[in-house]
């Protein structure tokens, strides 16, 4: 392997891995926040690419309408799936886990139902099909826009936890409820506030995903979001920087496992769920063994 | 009492006999439709019920039923499969050794399935003894995408993508309802068993039953093995079944099919169960044919592709949000609570004809 080849399979692993931790993020603040594994986040992901689209070819909105107006129109959906589907269950524990994959197979097959199942080109703007020569190395731009765009999110999360009122009641939340409720922190305004942030990641990891593999059908979300889920609870689940790194080392690690051993492409999945499925038994807390809140009976 | 024991066992044999003899009739009478209808029933019936051994008894949430099947289904489909058939099918790869060359007869190969399955049973329930909860049933869910992947991937042993074509249909309704309601009553033992007892000690609170001496690593496995075995023969019964099996019959969606059907008839009743199953059933092959496109009065109907599936999820959501019960939740059929509506009902028609 070449030095450009190899700089090059590091691009498209950081890009995969940026995608990853925007999805990740999405559950570990639901997680952090309602100790629920929103199994339906993907398909809140699938439903913003679905309305992008729409917008861009039924209404003829340029991209950055479109996308704005599908983030909006899926913040509503993923609210009113909490309203409806969540906030009934938060108590029961396994019932929640059923209660967000019925949400998660109904958005799925709704599509399904009214929209087909085919899968159908995703309108990208165009600048982000060109390629950059970089000398020998050519990285194609939307790998670029990735990553940018990815790390100015980072950095408004990170302000929006850190920073803001709302982020200081989100993470009093995640430690410990009850004494956050005695403080005056209302968890239902929290709750919803963490589902309107991980639907909008959502919405931004799925118009990067699809700009990148431009093609959105009713199970665009599925593989993604499994995906970045892995990558959550590699990271730690729960954990903002957590969901971040996990995300970015199985993006990376998915990338050289293609790239240096090909023959073993089609186990790449195989690999991923191994890997969840040997962090859940031996380090249950992830790469920064977070400690996850005890619920109390 | 020792009457009423005897009574209560003649009317289980003879309800027995009367289904066996139901499926045998059934199967020369019935129409093709209606015939598939009650084989899915009994193959859903056995899969209702080792979920229900595991979730409603134990208490352990998995998602493995999906992979667990095709453990079954794979075993059984290449051990009745001809050493002809299986070269002109194998099309990405020639079969390897063992499987090119065997044959078995139906039913030990139905026998080895279920051990199989047992055995990754066994693989997939020993993390219950770390994890609980979520966790549990990601690693569980993790454990059947790896076996559905891994049938994708190894092109030498299963095809790959492609499956399995061709596979002597041995299934026949005796057998599966034979097979159910042997199913029913080994998890009815089971349940009611010391075993069972410590089950739902396991159940009801972990650090109790540990306390009084249970041992939880021990009844854990043995209700996931016990299960597993099962849910191998409703595989193994499927592929006989169908005719052909392919990873895709093997989704996580089947993992959630049963956990419908569980929760539709209540998860610690088995008797709910096999109502639920049957009403899956019937649904599911009724909103196969709304599905379907054909012609209605020389109209081209496109079908509805996706109805299916989102009625049950919107089935299961509601179910999840306002009948956490079931329809029978932990309630049994028994033929006590028979006999008392039988008196009840003459002695009401007495008391009729009394005021007449």
């Amino acid at each position: 392997m070449t030095f450009d080849f190899f700089v090059q399979y590091l691009a498209n692993g950081i890009a995969l891995g940026s995608m990853y931790a925007l999805i990740a993020i999405g559950y570990t603040i639901i997680y952090g926040v309602v100790r629920l594994i929103n199994m339906a986040h993907g398909d809140f992901f699938m439903v913003a690419a679905f309305l992008t689209m729409w917008g861009v070819l039924r209404l003829g909105l340029p991209w950055y309408v479109a996308f704005v107006l599908a983030t909006v129109v899926t913040v509503c959906v993923g609210l009113l799936a909490e309203r409806i589907a969540y906030r009934p269950l938060r108590k029961v524990k396994i019932s929640s886990f059923i209660g967000a994959t019925s949400v998660s197979f109904i958005l799925q097959n709704f599509f399904v139902v009214f929209f087909t199942s085919r899968s159908k080109p995703f309108p990208h703007p165009e600048f982000l099909d060109r390629v950059l020569k970089f000398g020998t190395v050519s990285i194609p731009v939307v790998t670029l826009f990735i990553m940018a765009v990815s790390a100015i999110l980072f950095l408004l999360l990170s302000y929006i936890v850190t920073r803001t009122k709302m982020g200081r009641a989100m993470r009093a939340v995640s430690k410990d409820l009850e004494a956050a409720m005695m403080m005056g922190v209302d968890p239902d305004r929290v709750i919803a506030f963490s589902f309107i942030l991980s639907t909008t990641f959502a919405s931004a990891g799925a118009f990067l995903w699809c700009s990148r593999f431009p093609f959105v059908s009713p199970f665009t979300g599925v593989v993604p979001g499994l995906k970045a889920f892995i990558g959550a609870v590699m990271g730690g689940i729960g954990s903002i920087p957590g969901a971040l790194v996990g995300g970015f080392l199985l993006g990376l690690a998915e990338i050289m496992l293609v790239a240096f051993l090909p023959s073993l492409t089609g186990f790449r999945d195989i690999f991923a769920y191994l890997l969840l499925i040997l962090f859940l038994l031996f380090r249950p807390g992830g790469i920064f063994n977070v400690k996850v809140r005890e619920e109390k009976v | 009492m020792e009457k009423r024991k005897n009574l209560r066992r003649a009317l289980s044999v003879v309800a027995v006999i009367g289904v066996m003899l139901f499926t045998v009739w059934a199967e020369r009478h019935m129409d093709a439709f209606q015939v598939r209808l009650i084989h899915m029933w009994g193959i859903y019936v056995i899969l209702v019920s080792s979920f229900n051994l595991i979730y409603g008894f134990t208490g352990q949430f998995s998602l493995a039923h999906a992979g667990l099947t095709a453990i079954g289904a794979y075993t059984v489909a290449l051990l009745t499969l001809s050493p002809e058939a299986k070269q002109v099918s194998f099309m990405l790869a020639p079969p390897v050794w063992p499987i090119s060359v065997v044959q078995w007869p139906f039913v030990p190969s139905l026998l080895l399935g279920g051990l199989l399955t047992a055995v990754v049973g066994f693989v997939i329930g020993a993390p219950a003894l770390r994890v609980h909860g979520d966790y549990l049933l990601i690693t569980t869910f993790g454990f059947s995408e790896i076996i559905r992947l891994l049938l994708c991937n190894v092109p030498g042993v299963c095809n790959g993508a492609m499956g399995l074509k061709g596979i002597p249909k041995n299934t026949n309704l005796a057998w599966v309802w034979g097979l159910a309601i042997i199913t029913i009553f080994a998890t009815k033992r089971l349940v009611d068993s010391s075993y069972g007892r410590a089950l739902r000690c396991i159940r009801e609170d972990e650090i109790a039953a540990e306390a009084v001496g249970v041992n939880l690593s021990f009844h854990k496995i043995m209700a996931f093995v016990f299960s597993s075995f099962f849910v191998g023969i409703a595989g193994g019964l499927l592929a006989n079944l169908l005719g052909t099996v392919a990873p895709s019959t093997f989704k996580p969606d089947l993992s959630y099919a049963v956990i419908t059907m569980a929760v539709l008839g209540g998860v610690q009743s088995l008797t709910g169960g096999v109502v639920a199953a049957g009403i899956y059933a019937i649904t599911s092959e009724l909103l196969r044919t709304i599905e379907s496109p054909r012609q209605i009065f020389g109209i081209n109907y496109p079908g509805m592709p996706g109805l299916r599936a989102l009625t049950f999820a919107v089935l299961l959501l509601l179910l999840i949000l306002f009948y956490r019960r079931g329809l029978m939740g932990a309630t049994e059929f028994s033929w006590d609570s028979v006999f008392s509506r039988v008196q009840r009902l003459f002695g009401k028609a007495k008391s009729g004809g009394e005021e007449a």
